[in-house]
């Protein structure tokens, strides 16, 4: 079966076998070759950086932060992949949880209720904001046909500029503080952390186990569900998918709510773990970060896991870095590459799977000597 | 078409980030030199006094020409001075907020003491990480919320020293139009505006002020990217402005260029900006108002070393000379006279100057 290079870019191929482990690997090896190269032409000690990261990333504090680092993304991550599995790229993931994290923050600031109650308000809240805001895209999109590339992008902006005017509206001053941000929300609408790694006092964010409900949720919704069935198919071909009966208008708009409900939670963790204030410190860019993970992890919940922990641990260690005079950025560099690198290598394995066949198809095919005489002649 | 289009996406967000990345590297390195060297400094400094202070920057960092610059201006000199050993960290675009105090707290777990923090942002941080290290000295620029023993408010009165430049631009704008760019629309920066615009109406009541601010939180780009700060100039140029005052970071060198460009007249801010731009462009900065931060944190690190840290806040106002208007290059002295009348009106509380 021929397969397009957005197929096999999303992930929608699979590979098999040794080359599907392999090109990850092999992608952040070449990431960690080029990164040694940048940082020897800016005269860094190249083992030294990479023991010092390792050392420093593996102490039992980083993991706790790669685990909440990792939780962020991992949302974020699949919000996006869930429109690149449809063929739908959700730039606006960006904007539809940081208005959400605003919205759900103001509500929970201004209201009290008994705690199981207070934080699943919060949470519905976000996810109805972040639904809200990606299905205008989709909505533009299944009836006036407007690219949702354009479109998300285009309310990013806008979510700026009405988040920036609500937070005017909504914020209270911080006393002496030049920050500003909604009322906090009380003690019954916090996540309480679990201290999942020995060692260490500080706590993994509560809603981990969120991620992790989320992304098994994703994999089931996607494999085990007609409407899975049908959103795989109208990411594969949108004509095959509207001949076999899939309305595929009612998909954009659907796939563009569940997206975009799912960006409402990328908020959270932080929100209802350690912030509990929408202020103007509160974390933005985490949607293009998702965009990255969800390539690395070619859209499934188990490898964009692994895609989020390796931001997560990148991200932790490159805080040693300026400690230590080198620039942080070069982490910046190294997952650029690695996610340029997977791309390529995942391209490769693809390549090289389809020869491997072929070839072993072809010395079957010789070996089994003079029965098939006519097929041979017809190709 | 599809193929292309996701080809080209994926291709053009890795090389960008790559491409941002390497030039962040770059200019990071032009300022890597000095500090790398700094422990061999320190060692060799007679009157090392042993303390090893640590300072995290806001965004932008050592290299901005402006706030963070100023900041390091002051640890330059308690280094030189002092003999006081330093390191500095910097903060990223779009970090967590964890981000700031792991980086606080690997500076006070890895024996600084003093620890400084450049900017409001790391509030919030500096509280949590004081409390945990109750035996290091925290020190926080522009913020008085975070409370603790060990933690001193270093904040300043930013409108009135706006409001000199704002009369500055007044007295000097010969089309009666002025504009007023601001990094990232927050209440700090918008007590520059207040004092601005109080000052320029403080000189010609019916003066034209046009104001903009280059990014809305939480996108705090707006005080590192002088593409940002270019454009929104030039608009104001087009308009009919003659003279702008910038309190936007990084992005201020754009107003610089747009400045330049016009044929207009620009106002510096937080450092002596005639002296620390580009120097192709520093001839259209006229004055820049001083936030002292290289001041408040010298005193601090002085005040460490003698064994005089005060916790709690201290204000650096015109009184104080912790703001003041810049001279350098003699674009105002025209007008010194009637800057230094409202600047002793102000001191003296004739003047007060509103803060929004």
């Amino acid at each position: 079966m021929t397969s397009s290079f957005t197929d096999r870019l999303l992930g929608r191929v699979k590979l098999t076998g040794w080359v599907s482990l392999a090109a990850p690997l092999l992608a952040i090896l070449f990431a960690a070759v080029v990164t040694s190269i940048v940082l020897s032409l800016t005269g860094n000690p190249v083992l030294d950086t990479f023991v010092t990261m390792v050392d420093y990333g593996s102490q039992p504090r980083s993991l706790v932060l790669i685990l909440n680092y990792a939780t962020t993304y991992y949302l974020s991550a699949l919000a996006v992949a869930l429109g690149f599995r449809m063929n739908l790229f959700n730039i606006g993931v960006d904007g539809q949880y940081r208005l959400a994290g605003l919205v759900a923050a103001a509500v929970g600031g201004a209201v009290t209720l008994p705690a199981p109650f207070h934080p699943i308000l919060i949470i519905l809240v976000a996810m109805l904001v972040g639904a809200a805001w990606a299905g205008i895209a989709g909505i533009l999109k299944a009836t006036r046909g407007v690219s949702e590339v354009i479109s998300t992008i285009m309310l990013n902006t806008i979510a700026t500029g009405l988040g920036a005017y609500l937070l005017a509206e909504w914020a209270v001053p911080i006393a002496g503080g030049n920050n500003i941000g909604t009322t906090p929300i009380a003690a019954s609408g916090h996540v309480p952390g679990v201290a999942l790694v020995p060692g260490s006092s500080l706590k993994v964010f509560g809603l981990i186990f969120l991620a992790v409900a989320v992304g098994i949720g994703f994999h089931v919704l996607l494999n085990k569900t007609r409407f899975g069935f049908d959103l795989r198919a109208t990411g594969r071909s949108e004509q095959a998918a509207v001949a076999s009966g899939v309305n595929v208008k009612r998909m954009v708009v659907y796939a563009m709510l569940i997206s975009g409900g799912m960006a409402g939670l990328i908020g959270m963790p932080q929100l209802l773990g350690e912030a509990y204030s929408y202020s103007l410190n509160f974390q933005a860019g985490l949607g293009f970060t998702g965009i990255a993970i969800a390539l690395l992890g070619r859209n499934n919940p188990v490898g964009i896991a692994f895609g989020a922990l390796l931001w997560g641990f990148l991200d932790v260690s490159s805080n040693i870095l300026d400690l230590h005079k080198i620039s942080p950025e070069i982490v910046t560099i190294m997952q650029g590459v690695i996610v340029l690198s997977v791309v390529i290598a995942y391209e490769l394995a693809h390549r090289y799977s389809v020869v491997a066949e072929q070839k072993r198809v072809s010395r079957e095919l010789a070996g089994a000597a003079p029965t098939p005489e006519k097929e041979g002649a017809a190709a | 078409m599809l193929r292309n289009r996701f080809g080209k996406v994926v291709a053009g967000a890795a090389t960008g980030a790559m491409l941002l990345a390497a030039a962040a590297c770059g200019g990071g390195d032009t300022t890597e030199g000095a500090p790398s060297a700094a422990p061999t400094d320190a060692a060799s400094a007679p009157a090392a006094s042993g303390a090893k202070v640590g300072l995290a920057y806001d965004i932008g960092g050592r290299g901005d020409q402006s706030f963070n610059d100023s900041a390091a201006a002051g640890l330059d000199k308690a280094k030189a001075e002092l003999g006081v050993e330093v390191n500095e960290l910097e903060a990223g675009n779009g970090e967590a907020e964890s981000a700031k105090e792991e980086r606080l707290r690997l500076l006070a777990s890895g024996g600084f003491n003093p620890v400084i923090a450049v900017g409001f942002a790391y509030s919030a941080s500096v509280a949590k990480v004081a409390a945990e290290f109750p035996d290091t000295k925290f020190a926080i620029v522009d913020d008085d919320a975070a409370k603790g023993a060990n933690i001193s408010n270093l904040v300043f009165a930013e409108e009135q020293g706006s409001f000199l430049v704002g009369a500055a631009a007044a007295l000097k704008s010969t089309k009666g139009d002025v504009g007023f760019v601001g990094g990232v629309e927050v209440p700090l920066i918008k007590k520059f505006q207040a004092g601005f615009e109080a000052g320029a109406k403080a000189v010609k009541p019916d003066i034209k002020i046009q104001s903009k601010y280059l990014t809305q939180p939480p996108d705090f780009s707006g005080f590192g990217d002088p593409a940002k700060g270019k454009t929104a100039a030039e608009g104001m140029f087009d308009a009919g402005a003659d003279v702008v005052y910038q309190a936007a970071g990084g992005s201020g060198a754009g107003v610089f260029e747009a400045a330049k460009a016009a044929g207009g007249m620009a106002i510096g801010v937080d450092s002596d900006q005639a002296k620390t731009a580009d120097p192709t462009v520093a001839d259209v900065i006229i004055t820049s108002m001083l936030k002292k931060v290289d001041v408040a944190v010298f005193d601090f690190i002085k005040s460490f070393t003698s064994g005089s840290v005060a916790a709690g806040p201290k204000v650096y106002d015109l009184a104080a000379g912790g703001v003041d208007y810049s001279t350098t290059g003699g674009k105002v002295d025209d007008i010194k006279t009637k800057l230094d009348e409202y600047k002793a009106k102000i001191a003296s509380g004739e003047i007060t100057v509103p803060k929004e």
